[in-house]
């Protein structure tokens, strides 16, 4: 299979390409405009298939996606920061709308003042949108998770995000497997599913409803979630037999026995994994899937393990509360068999997390002492 | 003999400075034109504001020594607006891209000029994103090539100074970083106008724009500028085949109209502040 060295931004915009998408949305914002720079070249050279327009603003973008995924079009669009927050009414509408469009958004913080570092704020301020987010961690994995999250979304009917981490990720040159399109064609076929605008049956679509029928659809979305498990556990499979690699929902290293487990979610993952060799009794769960957010995984593994703390790692912060995964995995564990302590070492601001870190505050000492057991500490903290 | 002038250094935040623009690049001289139309428009510092959206242009706040507020992309002319609306007594200069102010914030834009409040736009039009490094603006002229238009954009530009005035804007006028001198002018009348002023300053920005549509360095760019350029009393002689090529540069229309701020404390009664 050839073998490219390519950025995280590339890797989506070749995966884009390759899924055959109809139609791709483009406004530029820092750090993910070389997704859609690499999609026009795409365009201009005429290999990329399907349509590419650019709009006037983010919010447009969607608009534009939500108006040709009603048509049955395959749609695509990226963005970052401060672009998802203005697109944010159009991210409730497109779940509520059903359109299966996959969105690329690269971690940026959000201002004031203007950030380009990649916070994870962005993207987990729309974890409640009915969009289904799937945080990757190298430029494969960017790769490989957009083809399947055309498959998935379109599959359950609910759009996607996929979600990584600017510059660590969208910058950084990576060597990554690009399968030819017409292998790519075996896994994933021309969208299938059913147009809304349909000329032969006119229609009134999304006009005003009541609440039982508005919570009948709430309801329809998140039975919708629940079935993302089974689906992408198939889409796994099938993508597994075709390229050899896979992407649970929650990935385990060097969990079994493990004191201590971290859990995060991105590029945080690559560097706990490069360094967890070197230390002892300690593991990592990563999770792939932030929504739907998989509890009763997450808590079998914690379980499973053992261990007797859980460090969970938050390049984001929901101030007044704390890191937004270490809550999620909190409310997984409520309940749980001897549920261990939750830290929380948050990252807020997109600081990097450095083996050296790691090693501080796996030492214990920080997190032992005042405070109780769900002691949280910043990384910008750590001198 | 040409006179060399010094920048008023109080305007400036000296220890920002050098600036992070390219070399070549004319958001330097758009700037420059500002500082010194402030001097002379004789406004105080305390009662100057400069508001800016996001862009390369919009760097310019940044560096200059008035209060200056750093606005979200494409939305300045909204902060101006609470602004001024509240504080009717300062002098507001908005200074925007053209990607800025008529992309993502071309509906500020219209309604600013529709109510003809008294801000000062400063539109520095490169014809391009600086910043996020050269996709085409609503203002780039079509076939011209962008990142996210390699074969050329299909796309047909507003013509921002008509857009304006359609929308009810009081005081047009168009410039450039070739003739620095007639801008600060363009920009000292905007300033002592009372209503919605747009001036439209022509700067090249040789990274992006310049080598996407081998415009040459900046010189050339420059030069290109000002010969391309026609007073409005010049181009009253040419003929319409002739004036398509040309960039007329001056005030290109003046009028008076009711002013929102005014209106509105007329309205109340109340007193500002
Ligand atoms: C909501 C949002 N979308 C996108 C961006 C990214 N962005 C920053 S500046 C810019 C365009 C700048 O172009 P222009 O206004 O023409 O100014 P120039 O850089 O050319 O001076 C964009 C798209 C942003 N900051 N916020
Ligand atoms: S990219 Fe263009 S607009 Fe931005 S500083 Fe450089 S020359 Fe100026």
């Amino acid at each position: 299979m050839p073998v490219e060295m390519i950025t995280g931004s590339q890797a989506a915009a070749t995966a884009v390409q390759r899924a055959g998408v109809d139609l791709v949305v483009a406004y530029p914002i820092t750090p993910q405009t070389a997704i859609v720079e690499t999609l026009a070249e795409y365009w201009a050279r005429g290999e990329l298939g399907g349509e590419y327009v650019n709009a006037e603003s983010e919010y447009a973008s969607l608009a534009y996606c939500s108006g040709a995924a009603s048509a049955g079009a395959r749609t695509f669009t990226a963005t970052s920061s401060h672009g998802l927050a203005y697109m944010h009414e159009m991210i409730h509408w497109c779940a509520g709308a059903r359109h299966p469009i996959v969105l690329a958004n690269v971690n940026r913080a959000m201002g004031a003042p203007w950030c380009l570092e990649p916070d994870q704020i962005d993207s987990l301020s729309q974890r409640d949108t009915g969009w289904i987010q799937l945080y990757c961690a190298n430029a494969q994995e960017v790769f490989d998770t957009i083809l399947q999250a055309f498959a998935l979304a379109e599959s359950v009917l609910l759009p996607c995000m996929v979600v990584f981490d600017g510059f660590y990720v969208s910058h950084t040159y990576e060597a990554v497997d690009i399968p030819p399109r017409d292998t790519v064609a075996r896994f994933l076929g021309p969208s299938c599913f059913a147009a809304q605008v349909d000329p032969g049956r006119p229609a009134n679509l999304h006009g005003l409803i009541g609440a039982e029928a508005q919570s009948r659809l709430v309801l329809s979305r998140h039975r919708a979630m629940e079935r993302v498990w089974e689906t992408l556990r198939e889409i796994n499979d099938r993508f597994a037999a075709l390229f050899g690699r896979s992407y649970p929902a929650v990935e385990g290293v060097a969990c079994e026995g493990a004191k201590t487990l971290l859990v995060t979610a991105g590029s945080c993952a690559e560097t706990i994994k490069s360094v967890l060799p070197a230390l002892d009794g300690t593991g990592l769960l990563r999770l792939k899937a932030v929504r739907p957010f998989p509890a009763r995984e997450l808590r079998t593994r914690v379980e499973a393990s053992g261990a007797e703390t859980v460090i969970v790692v938050d390049r984001n912060c929901s101030p007044g509360l704390g890191g937004i995964l270490a809550q999620e995995v909190k409310a997984a564990l409520y309940g749980a068999a001897a549920a261990p302590p939750v830290q929380n070492l948050i990252l807020a601001g997109g600081v990097d997390l450095t083996p050296w870190m790691l090693k501080r505050i796996l030492d214990g000492s920080l997190f032992t002492g005042g405070g109780g057991p769900d002691r949280e500490v910043w990384g910008v903290d750590l001198a | 003999m040409v006179r060399v002038e010094h920048l008023n250094q109080t305007f400036l935040r000296t220890k920002k400075l050098p600036h992070i623009w390219c070399p070549g690049c004319g958001n330097g001289i758009v700037t420059a034109a500002l500082v010194r139309a402030v001097e002379r428009a004789g406004f105080a510092q305390r009662d100057v504001v400069i508001v800016s959206g996001i862009g390369c242009s919009s760097r310019a706040a940044g560096y200059l020594n008035f209060n200056t507020l750093h606005a979200t992309h494409g939305r300045a002319l909204a902060f101006a607006t609470g602004l001024k609306l509240s504080q009717p007594q300062l002098k507001i200069f908005v200074i925007m891209g053209d990607g800025d102010c008529s992309a993502i914030g071309g509906n500020h834009f219209i309604h600013a000029a529709r109510r003809n409040i008294d801000l000062n736009a400063v539109i520095i039009n490169n014809y391009i994103y600086g910043m996020t490094g050269g996709q085409h603006s609503p203002l780039t002229p079509a076939g011209r090539k962008s990142t996210t238009a390699p074969a050329g954009t299909l796309e047909r530009p507003f013509e921002l100074l008509e857009l304006a005035r359609g929308a009810g804007a009081t005081f047009g006028a168009r410039g450039s970083a070739a003739q620095p001198r007639q801008l600060e002018q363009l920009i000292v009348q905007g300033a002592r106008h009372k209503g919605f002023a747009v001036i439209e300053a022509l700067s090249p920005c040789p990274t992006y724009y310049g080598r996407k549509n081998r415009q040459g360095g900046p010189v050339e760019m420059l030069r290109a500028l000002k010969d391309s350029s026609v007073s409005v009393e010049g181009a009253s002689g040419l003929d319409p085949a002739e004036l398509s090529e040309k960039l007329v540069t001056g005030v290109i229309y003046v009028k008076d109209a009711p002013e929102y701020t005014e209106q509105y404390y007329r309205s109340t009664g109340k007193e500002p502040g």
